[in-house]
Parts: C-alpha cells; structure tokens; sequence
C-alpha cells in the first residue's frame, strides 16, 4: 500500500514537470494574447523553429543546403565546425527577434485595427509558411539537441528518498532544469513588466490602443518587442522539449497541448498558464495511474482536453482569467 | 496652431467641410456645437488618429506632414477622451507614469538590465509626476486601479495623464461630461489653473455653456461638419447664426 502510494508521488511529480513544460509553450501564448488581443497559433511552430535554428547553428549546418544543391548541383550540408553552446543559443535569439522583426514589417503593420479573428487567420498562415521554411532551411529529420544541459535521472534523489522512504523516487534532472528556468522566467518577466516603463508600455497597448497612442506609445514598436519576448519563450521551450524528446516536427503539436492549459488558466494570466500547466501535467499523469487500468489506458491524449471542456461549461474564462473570451 | 482648409470624409459622409481657425499660444479655445458637428473629429484631425483628406494644419507655424499619432504626442501634444481611455488595469501612478513616455527616452537594453541611468530616468519622471499628482489633488488614490475609481475621479486621473506629458497643447474632448456640478467645478478650476501655472495651450470640447463661457478666450462653433463663428464668448454668445443653429434652438 506505502509502495504504491509514494510511487503515486512519484508519478505526480513527473507530471508537475511534465506541466512545466506545458506552461513553458503556454506563456508564449499568453504574452501576445495579453498584449495584442491575438491568439498566436503559431506559437508551437515557433518553438520549433527556435530549436531548428538552434541546433543548425550549433552544428554548422548549411542553411538551405538542399536548396542550394538542388539549384547549383554542389554538395555542401555543413561549415564543419561546432559552435558553443552558448553561442548558438545567442544566435538563435537574434534569430527569433529578428522573425519579430520581419513579421511585423510584413504582416502586423498591414493588420492594425482589424478584426481579432482576422489576426488569428494570419498567424495559421505564418505558422504552416513556419513549418515549411523552417523544413527547408534546416531539414525535416530528427535532429538531437544538446546544449550541456544535465539529463537522465537524478542519482542523489533517488538515494536520498531511498534511504528516507524505501523507495528511490526517479526523476529527470532535466526536469529540474526546465522547472527553475521556468520560475526565472515568470519572475522576470513579471518584474520586466511592473517595473520598467517599457513594460508599462506593454500593458497600457494591452489595455488600450487609442490611448497608448494618443500618450505617445509605437504600436509597431510594442509589437515587436511582444513577439520578440514571445520567441525568446518559445526558444526556451524548444530547447527543454528538444533536449527531451529530441528537435522533430512533433515538437509544433505540443502548442496543441497549451489550449487546454489556456482554458484552465484564462488566456491573460501569467500565473494562470503555470498554474494551468502544473494542474494538466499532474492531472492526466495522476489519472492515468489511478483510473488508466481501469478504462483501458492512454487517457493521457485526451485527459487534457477533456478537463479543458469542463471548464469552457463551468468557468468559460478559466482559473485567473479576466473576462470571457470572445475573441478566438 | 493653424488649421488651414480641413475637409474629412469617412465614405460619402463628409465630416469636417473646408474648416479653418487657429489655436493661439496660451489660450484656451472651446469648440462648440451640436451632437455630430464634428467637433470630436476636429480633434481627432488635430492629435493625428484622423488625416485630412483635403487642407493642413500647421503647427508652430510649420506645416505638419501625415504623421501616426504616437509621433503627434511626441511633438508635444497631448488628450484626453470622451469617454475615458484609462489604463483600466493599472494604478492612478501607472497611468500617470506611462504618460511620461515622450519623456523618456526609450532604451530596451537599459531598461531590461535596470542599470543606473534607467533606474535614475525613472525616479526624476517619478518626481514630476508626483508634482502632478499633487497638483490634481488625487495622492489618496496614487494606487488605487483605476478601473475601480468613480467616474470624476477617473477623469481626472485622464487629465493627469495627459499633463504628465508636459504638453505644449492639450486637447479635451468633453472634460465635464457627466459630472455633477461640484466635480464641474472642480475641473473648471484645474483647468485655469493648468493653463495659468504651466502656460499649456488648451483646446477643449464642452456641452455646458456656463462652464465655456466662464473658462474660454475664444470659442469656436460648429455645426454639420462647418465652422459658423469664431471670436470671444460674448461675441460668440451674441451672434444671430449661433443663436439660430445652436443656442436659441436647444438651450432656451
């Protein structure tokens, strides 16, 4: 009975730092929501291609190379050299802020004071254009990323709970990484936006466009420091999924995963998509384990959706959410 | 400030038709009008969320290109709404601040890293907006959400923010809507008092006769997207064409 309730502990420990990494993808989403009034969909693709461009860059692989063979007949795929890790992660920042760059100049700036739904339609547009440039440029195979981070289980957890309780508790030092990444970015992000005046900025736009202009604030400007924090988001959590399950194209589906996060927690609360995270990844992994053998298992595919629903029935703008939503 | 000829069309409906007078430096200039005169798209014209389509405005005696208006508050001109456009989310002291942005000089890096200079920025911006604060006499709720204040209150907050900005010309479009009669005077004062203190040029929209004959120099009425007087309150008050269309007809 005490082995399968501590290994239940267990389990809902996976699941926090599975949830995590949920709220990691979750708050991309809700930066641009909070501050733009859109629903980004292609937050997911965006993680990927943070991750792409990150492991292209710390491989020395050749841009386009198979573009460039196919049209010149060479056959170039790489610089041959390897970047440091820290290096390439700098990069592929740049690379983000400049995609916040390009987008705006390209797609936003054309879009100012349309419909919400009209915004919502172009960022599908932005994310499967996304997917295939980012196919394209890097390459569509599995690709491994490692950036030094510390993965495999942790041994001195294990020992400790062993002599504690009996019973060695199996954690991933990753995980750990990617939950205290995690708490460093909801903290700065959260003191960036109450104590700088750009941050300020930021929640005047969110508040009120006519407003925010008529005081004197760039919309442009705002937006582009938006989908640049966004992308920043969305590379960290590229990079915990991709050094988890390794950078490939599934890694877009797990924005899929973030809607349901969105609903519990309310798509304008920062504290809602971590609380929303924790409560699906410790929800369906705790579900699975108790009920899973009953109905016949892999209740973790839609265990989240399912949760998502009651709540649109019984508190359509979630945990910490402001008002209903009716703009997605 | 001269506007020169200013025609505005939203499709067929012609807005504003070939409207022309001056804001002069200090004064405070009321336009007036009946429901739909054109009197909010005047300002509109004015701090730049409408282009003219026809006509220009010269500011400080130069003419003034197509501009978005985020660039317009930066010259130095600044407003408040009709129906108040507060930061619903944040305090009287967050509203007031971001009304400091022409102020500040924008640097992410530095205000991402919280070094020295931004840190110093903010707190001399802090000290003015104090200043303000004080000044509209609302220290009570500095940090109160202003989503929460009742209305007069939130007016004013508006008014603050638009202080803030330390602007050379201040648009009000319908300041003392909706206010009882002591928060009417109330704002009649700070509005002297504004334009006496800190020599900002006013241009405001009031419906209250009594209010813009007692505050104005001058005053300006409109009717179906024209000017028909400019001049003194006691000249305006006297003339037959604004008697006809406007004040003889609906207020006694």
């Amino acid at each position: 009975m005490l082995e399968q309730l501590l290994f239940g502990i267990e389990v809902a420990l996976n699941g926090l730092m599975t949830g995590v990494l949920y709220a990691l993808v979750a708050l991309g989403f809700v930066l641009i929501f909070k501050a733009s009034g859109v629903f980004n969909y292609a937050q997911g693709v965006m993680a990927l291609f943070a991750a792409l461009t990150l492991v292209g860059f710390q491989n020395g692989q050749i841009p386009f190379a198979h573009l460039i063979n196919a049209v010149l007949g060479t056959n170039v795929h790489h610089f041959g050299w390897h970047l440091p890790a820290l290096l390439s992660v700098v990069m592929a920042l740049a690379s983000v802020v400049l995609l916040a760059v390009i987008v705006e100049r390209l797609m936003l700036k054309y879009l100012i004071n349309q419909e919400p739904v009209i915004l919502f339609m172009a960022t599908i547009g932005l994310a499967y254009f996304l997917e295939g440039f980012g196919d394209m440029m890097w390459g569509s195979e599995v690709k491994k990323l490692d950036i030094g981070l510390p993965v495999g289980p942790s041994d001195s957890i294990e020992s400790f709970t062993y002599d504690l309780f009996g019973y060695g508790f199996f954690i991933d030092r990753l995980d750990i990484v990617a939950a205290i990444v995690a708490a460093l970015l909801v903290v700065t992000l959260t003191v960036f936006s109450q104590y700088s005046k750009i941050g300020r900025a930021l929640r005047a736009v969110a508040d009120d466009h006519q407003a925010a202009l008529s005081v004197g604030i760039s919309l442009r400007f705002i937006w582009v420091v938006v989908w640049s924090i966004a992308g920043f988001v969305a590379l960290v959590a590229g990079i915990m999924w991709g050094a988890k399950s390794g950078v490939q194209f599934s890694l877009s589906l797990i924005a899929l995963k973030a809607l349901p996060v969105l609903m519990l927690g309310g798509f304008t609360s920062i504290p809602g998509a971590i609380v929303g995270g924790l409560i699906i990844g410790v929800g369906e992994k705790l579900f699975d384990f108790l009920l899973g053998p009953i109905i016949g298992g892999a209740t973790e595919n839609w265990f989240a959706y399912v949760l998502a629903l009651l709540f649109l029935v019984f508190r359509p703008q979630g945990l910490f959410g402001e008002r209903i939503i009716e703009r997605v | 400030m001269e506007i020169e000829n200013v025609t505005l069309r939203f499709g067929g409906v012609t807005a504003l038709k070939d409207v022309s007078f001056d804001i002069l430096e200090g004064e405070i200039c009321a336009i007036i009008g009946p429901n739909g005169a054109g009197k909010s798209s005047m300002l509109n014209v004015i701090n730049g969320f409408y282009h003219p389509d026809e006509g220009q405005i010269r500011f400080r005696g130069e003419h003034r290109p197509t501009l978005p208006p985020y660039r317009i508050a930066h010259m130095g001109i600044a407003r408040t709404f009709q129906n108040i456009a507060l930061f619903r989310g944040m305090t009287t002291l967050d509203n007031v601040m971001t009304g400091r942005v022409t102020r500040m000089r924008p640097n992410l890096m530095k205000s991402m890293l919280w070094w020295g200079s931004a840190e110093r920025e903010e707190s001399e911006n802090r000290e003015f907006v104090e200043r303000i604060i004080d000044f509209l006499e609302i220290q009570s709720i500095r940090k109160t959400l202003v989503g929460r204040l009742p209305y007069g209150l939130q007016k004013r907050v508006e008014l603050g923010r638009a202080l803030a900005a330390e602007p050379s010309l201040l648009l009000l479009d319908e300041p003392m809507a909706g206010m009882n009669v002591e928060e009417k005077e109330d704002m009649s004062r700070f509005i002297l008092d504004v334009n006496d203190e800190f020599g900002t040029t006013i241009a405001l929209i009031e419906h209250d006769m009594g209010v813009v004959m007692d505050i104005s120099d001058r005053v300006v009425v409109m009717d179906y997207g024209r000017k028909i007087a400019d001049g003194p309150p006691d000249e305006v008050r006297n003339n037959q064409t604004v008697i006809d269309a406007y004040l003889g007809v609906q207020h006694d």
